[in-house]
């Protein structure tokens, strides 16, 4: 057997290089540069490299080739390992832009007084005199850079895989720093370890389930790449239990990430135990690579088989959105209520996936399924990095304080943060005028047009209830007295870097709501995925 | 061509091990090692399939899926010795500060 030396296109990857090569010169940072300077390089070092991978993620998708006379453009790279096509480009700038948004929030150092919202040293014990001269001689992890640039560059990775091996390597890739990184927090030690545990242990066995379906796909089509296996699934007829099998497990795997029910048990644990600025990096961006992923690889891979995958992801979306908006009524505490609202938002965006594949399939100026997912991601990052910023700055003399009790008549304390809140709140319930409802509306057309009426039923029936949790916590916070006793939490000043993050998050949410057309039109000309 | 059925069959049980050895035992390094064995049985249907269809794909994934199980390894065993460490126990169950 031969082997011929792989052909790289530089030319199309190097945003994805960039972030990756960034991530190890952070490394090397870590390594060989003194303790007092590595925060700031660390910093400007991977503010830079996503900047650097944002223009050029705008570069590629300006000139990629057009695939024949249809609506899709893009090419197949590596040997067809990996696709750049106009899906992939759109959800690369979605990531990029909201992990610049994490940047910013990990580099918030003013509400801690000097310091990160990271642990000083993450191997000093939660409660002794280690910890306690780590923070009087004012350590720091900087490692968390570098470990979100790999996270990223996983996170780019994962909707450009065009086969499975690929997918498996890009899902560890995004995973494993987010586990670590969810163990980092400065307060709080012990809540954060234990979600560090949850989600490495609920993660890794849900890959491991996603790796069985990879074996039997692999074993039921002869080869990993999805063209080959969508050629199998069309043409062969036997064997159809080890596919049917197969696609399960891989459904396992993805739906764990996107955090759909009844894979959703680490989300609420994982998104209140994390450090805040992680959560809010991780809820925009995670669900974002995983949606892309997952359309992907139904979509291109077992596309000509719908049939047997769409009732799956009927009963699917329906309970991940019943269950989400439910359990989020019941919570008193922001960040877990939060969690579980984008638990329903995971299913609303299923309800989307549901809807009509192909674009000649439609009449003119009906949307995609494809595009009302990839602009319900951008409406959905938008507000919750803003409001997970917001949360970083409500504070009581413990740190961040986020239960219901101290936020009581934090509107009247604070009006203008209480109120942006109360924006991104509106939107993630889908009130006209804020993004949220635009992407809601293109989502539930979708579904329609694909027949899927009782989902759409039951989509609707699921936003009445979650309006009735928002606005509780907005009535919350403008009208409810306060309480007379015991510590309420008060909005402090963050330094600039929190509050760009949560105004470029206003501003997102009301811009799409009030002129979505232009980035409807961008998911629109990202065409479709290539084979 | 070799039939590679009974190769097959004996991942799933190991798969069928990992999985149940994940949902029942307590101890956090046990849970672990069960996780392994279940990637370790995605192994060995990736390298018998490769012998069904005579290419190279499965083989190579395999050794992909080492190199990944060991970077799972690092990262798993930091967090679990870190949770040991402030709890004296690894026991998954311990640690519930989390919950509803």
């Amino acid at each position: 057997m031969e082997f011929d030396k792989p052909q790289i296109e530089y030319g199309h990857l190097w945003p994805l290089l960039v972030v990756l090569g960034v991530a190890c010169l952070g490394v090397l940072v870590e390594a060989f540069l003194p303790r007092e300077r590595r925060r700031l390089t660390q910093t400007i070092l991977a503010m830079l490299g996503l900047l650097a991978a944002l223009g050029g993620a705008i570069w590629v998708g300006l000139d990629l080739p057009k695939l024949g006379d249809g609506v899709a453009r893009g090419d197949l790279m590596m040997e067809g390992t990996l696709v750049v096509d106009g899906p992939t480009v759109f959800l690369w700038g979605l990531v990029l832009v909201f992990a610049i948004g994490g940047v910013l929030l990990f580099s918030e150092r003013r509400l801690e007084g000097g310091v990160s919202a990271f642990a000083g040293q993450a191997a000093a014990l939660p409660g002794t005199e280690a910890e306690r001269q780590a923070s009087t001689r004012g350590l720091e992890q900087t490692e968390v850079f570098p470990l979100l640039m790999f996270a990223v560059g996983g996170m780019m990775l994962f909707p450009a895989a065009n086969d499975l091996l690929t997918m498996f390597v890009a899902l560890e890739v995004l995973s494993l720093p987010l586990y670590l990184l969810s163990g980092l927090a400065r307060r709080r030690r012990l809540l954060s370890q234990e979600a560090a545990l949850k989600y490495f242990m609920l993660g890794a066995f849900s890959s491991g389930f996603f790796l069985y379906g990879v074996a039997l796909v692999y074993g039921f089509a002869g080869s990993m790449r999805f063209a080959d296996i969508n050629e199998a699934v069309r043409n062969d007829t036997e064997n159809q239990t080890l596919l049917l099998v197969g696609m399960g497990m891989l459904a396992v795997g993805l739906l764990f990430k996107v955090g759909a029910v009844p894979f959703h048990n680490w989300t609420p644990d994982v998104y209140q135990g994390a450090p805040t600025a992680v959560t809010g990096f991780m809820s925009a961006c995670t669900k974002i690579a995983a949606f892309g992923a997952l359309l992907r690889l139904f979509y291109v891979a077992f596309g000509s088989d719908r049939w047997s995958w769409q009732p799956m992801m009927w009963v699917i979306a329906i309970l991940t959105m019943l269950v989400g908006s439910v359990l989020a009524i019941v919570q008193t505490d922001v960040k877990r209520m939060l969690a579980y609202s984008s638990v329903a938002h995971t299913g609303f965006i299923l309800t989307g996936v549901l809807g009509v594949q192909a674009a000649t399939d439609l009449a003119d100026h009906e949307v995609t399924s494809l595009q009302a997912v990839l602009f319900y991601l951008t409406t959905y990052g938008f507000a919750m990095v803003g409001a997970f910023g917001v949360v970083t700055m409500v504070r009581d003399s413990g740190g961040e304080s986020a239960t219901f009790a101290r936020w009581a008549g934090l509107g009247r304390r604070a009006p203008v943060i209480a109120g942006v809140f109360a924006f991104f709140l509106l939107s993630m319930a889908g009130i006209p005028l804020t993004a949220g409802f635009v992407g809601k509306w293109a989502v539930f057309t979708v579904a329609l047009s694909a027949g899927a009426w009782p989902v759409v039923l039951v989509a609707i029936l699921a936003s009445v209830i979650s309006v009735f949790f928002y606005v509780r916590l907005i009535w919350l916070m403008f009208f409810s007295e306060e309480p007379t006793e015991g510590e309420v939490a008060a909005v402090h000043t963050p330094s600039l870097a929190t509050l760009v993050t949560v105004a470029v998050g206003a501003a997102g949410t009301l811009v799409l709501g009030v002129v979505p057309g232009p980035v409807l039109d961008l998911a629109a000309h990202a065409g479709e995925f290539i084979r | 061509m070799t039939d590679v059925t009974p190769y097959i069959v004996l991942s799933a049980i190991l798969f069928t091990i990992g999985c149940v050895g994940v949902l029942t035992r307590r101890n956090a390094i046990v849970v672990f090692m069960c996780i392994e064995l279940m990637l370790n049985s995605c192994n060995l249907a990736l390298v018998a399939f490769a012998k069904q269809h005579g290419n190279l794909d499965g083989q190579i994934a395999a050794f992909f899926v080492m190199v990944v199980a060991a970077a799972e390894v690092v990262v798993g065993l930091a967090i679990i010795m870190t949770i040991f460490r402030t709890r004296r126990s690894a026991s998954v169950d311990d640690a519930s500060l989390l919950k509803y």
